[in-house]
């Protein structure tokens, strides 16, 4: 009985913290995005129009590391039975990749352009049966910078 | 030392190549970060301590990659990649690779 009230607790927090934080999250995500929209970012492997006298290539890059919480689990061990959307996971994952670029950009706002950006999911805590859930998302890319 | 992750340094010439060279890590956590870890798992959120180890285990294995080009007498670095992969729970393991090159 006392298993089940503490896993009914662990769901409940796990609710509400992981919403509260998960709507936090995309809120500040959605504004830094706002701030950085003229930072032109592309994936190709040259740079946009022509660009003169280039004064500096740098490798940037922007990692983040974000963690599910308790209700998600429990949702998507659900969700695994039955099949289909995963929706607690996707959110997750875009949140991963969003915020690995935000940072990528953040450490060059003055940069003219950045360039071939590519996404890497490593793994901390592969291996380790369940007993951490977590993505963690690598974003690398060149960015020029021009007098 | 320009390091990029396209195959040419934008606004260079590539004069010289001295083939791949590459630096790796594996980098860990202590165990209070780990425990850590465990408590976020219930509320949800980012986990900063591995985001940490992250970057860490980035530059250490970037730094050791420059210093292999470095002895090689490259000046640039092309067509970088990050790789990962798993070794055991708990750490982080980064491979760092590219092409040293000399670039005017």
């Amino acid at each position: 009985m006392i298993d089940l009230y503490a896993l009914l607790l662990l769901i409940t927090l796990g609710y509400i913290f992981g919403q509260w934080n998960e709507r936090r999250h995309f809120r500040s995500i959605n504004e830094r995005e706002q701030a950085l929209v003229n930072l032109v970012t592309t994936n190709s492997r040259r740079p946009v129009g022509e660009l003169d006298n280039i004064s500096d290539v740098l490798l940037v890059t922007g990692g983040a590391v974000i963690s599910v919480d308790y209700f998600k689990r429990i949702v998507t061990g659900l969700r695994n039975f039955f099949g289909g959307n995963m929706r607690a996971y996707e959110t997750l994952v875009d949140r991963a990749r969003r915020e690995a670029i935000l940072r990528l950009k953040e450490s060059c706002p003055d940069a003219t352009q950045i360039i071939n950006l590519r996404l890497e999911t490593s793994s901390i805590y592969k291996g380790n049966g369940n007993q951490v859930g977590s993505v963690e998302v690598l974003a690398y890319a060149t960015a020029i910078y021009t007098d | 030392m320009f390091l990029t992750n396209t195959e040419e340094v934008p606004g260079k010439k590539i004069v010289a190549c001295f083939g791949v060279v590459s630096g790796s890590t594996v980098r860990a956590k202590h165990v209070g970060r780990d425990i850590m870890a465990g408590v976020k798992n219930i509320f949800g959120g980012e986990l900063t301590g591995y985001t940490e180890l992250l970057s860490e285990a980035r530059e250490q294995a970037m730094e050791r990659m420059r210093d292999q080009a470095e002895q090689l007498g490259a000046n640039a670095i092309v067509n970088v990649r990050f790789s990962t992969s798993s070794v055991t729970a708990g750490a982080s393991e980064i491979y760092i690779y590219g092409t040293a090159v000399t670039v005017e």
